[in-house]
């Protein structure tokens, strides 16, 4: 009896731990102390960041990409994900978001009330946001317009529909370090905070493990299969990313290949957002990539 | 316009009637109807690599055969494609395709897309051999028009 009983309490103590160990983190207002609100780079960063491509409604042109209104699909192994209203909507979206609670949201994956947000929300990239950049962000989002569309629940079964269990995820592969490492030229340095940050570009290029984590080291950007099952998503290490550094900014400001294709489903979207920001953010980008593979 | 667009809905619906005369040719491989098309698009692609390589000042700027690749992409782009989109040729019935099933159930916006490309296309044909910088000018909505169609109806690589 008394074996069982230490047993239990043993069990009980790891149980503990590993809930505690994996509990939502968030940081408190020190973090963003002092930090003065620039929108006009917040505008640069939400860009670079792609938040419209994948919370305005589907298929949204123009104007109507900054309508934050939420509800495209994410089908994964895991089940389906719908992208939740982040409008400026107080009630519907997240117009009572305060900095911070940008902060957590995007550097821990915690949510205001204290909840685990599923790792489609890019955070795993999102973490390498500096805390000037989140406030920028947030500056810059206010002024977006509010919509009241109810955010669509997420359609994800048993085991993975336990947020609890997302705070073990985290603990395997979200980590604050940059994947390509060493003493980075300035374009180089940018070009990394435009890939691994805000572009999140890994999220679709990069391949997966069984847990849904990131392959990182000479994985890195080696092309994967579409979640969504239509396709694969190209390898932009060479040799089969043989374009120049030239043909790859062309590509990120017209959308045409060196073959005069053009870009496709989410990529033409990403590069619309790229088009958008100066030619010195594309450069950056193009010369990231012909730095890879990551050795 | 309205005369592209009246075509081209004829001939999604003379698509519908090829499938079926096609259908009974598909052993092996991919179909005829989907090489056709696939050939269309490389022959897009060839027309706008010499109009594109002038914009980008790869090779120098030459009225006469700008114009002709640029009259070359309005003739495709107003191209008999009906049979060519046979029904059960999407990605969700056959192998060696990009082309996505929501062509066949969203008509109505390929079409729309469809004209725009045909539209891109002659407003670049009025500007290739008059100067270069009316190419260039050209040259973003005719990219627009490709990459419209390909956001929402091709399957990624």
């Amino acid at each position: 009896m008394r074996i069982i009983f230490r047993l239990i309490v043993l069990v009980a103590i790891v149980a503990a731990i590993g809930l505690w160990v994996t509990r939502p983190k968030t940081d408190g207002a020190e973090v963003l102390a002092g930090l003065t609100p620039d929108a006009a780079h917040g505008e640069t960063v939400f860009t670079a960041s792609g938040c419209a491509s994948c919370h305005m409604a589907e298929g949204a042109e123009g104007e109507a990409k900054l309508v934050l209104s939420g509800g495209q699909e994410f089908p994964s192994p895991f089940g389906t994900f719908h992208a939740p209203n982040i409008s400026m909507d107080p009630e519907a979206g997240i117009g009572d978001w305060t900095a911070l609670d940008f902060w957590n949201a995007l550097h821990h994956g915690t949510s205001p009330d204290g909840q685990h947000y599923y790792p489609v929300l890019p955070y795993g990239a999102y973490i390498h946001l500096d805390p000037q950049d989140v406030v920028d962000l947030h500056a810059y989002m206010q002024d977006l317009p509010a919509d009241g569309t109810p955010s669509r629940p997420h359609d994800v079964s048993f085991p993975f529909n336990i947020r609890l269990a997302v705070g073990g995820w985290k603990l395997l592969f979200l980590n604050e370090g940059w994947v390509m490492e060493g003493d980075l030229s300035p374009e180089l340095s940018r070009g990394r905070e435009l890939v691994e940050a805000m572009g999140h570009c890994a999220e679709c290029h990069t391949p997966r493990n069984a847990l849904g984590g990131l392959k990182e080291g000479a994985n890195w950007l080696t092309g994967a299969p579409n979640p969504a099952g239509r396709g694969t998503f190209p390898d932009l290490t060479p040799p089969e990313m043989s374009w120049s550094e030239a043909e790859l900014v062309e590509y990120f400001t017209s959308g045409f290949t060196p073959e005069f294709d053009t870009a496709g489903g989410h990529m033409a979207l990403v590069v619309e957002n790229l088009a958008a920001l100066p030619e010195a953010d594309r450069a950056a980008v193009a010369a990231y990539i012909k730095a890879l593979p990551i050795q | 316009m309205t005369s592209i667009r009246t075509i081209l809905v004829g001939l999604a619906a003379a698509g519908t009637l090829a499938g079926a005369v096609t259908a009974a040719s598909h052993e092996a491989g991919v179909p005829a109807s989907v090489k056709a098309r696939q050939a269309t698009m490389q022959l897009y692609a060839f027309n706008l690599s010499t109009i594109g390589a002038m914009a980008q000042e790869k090779i120098e700027y030459d009225a006469e055969a700008a114009q002709a690749a640029a009259e070359n992409l309005v003739k495709l782009s107003s191209l008999n494609q009906g049979p060519m989109w046979e029904p059960a040729t999407s990605t969700d019935d056959i192998d060696g395709t990009r082309a996505l099933p929501e062509i066949w159930t969203d008509m109505e916006g390929v079409i729309e897309d469809a004209v725009a490309l045909n539209e891109a296309a002659v407003a670049m044909e009025a500007a290739a051999g008059e100067s270069l910088d009316a190419l260039k000018q050209a040259m973003g909505p005719l990219g627009g028009a490709c990459g419209d169609c390909h956001k929402a109806y091709r399957q990624p690589d």
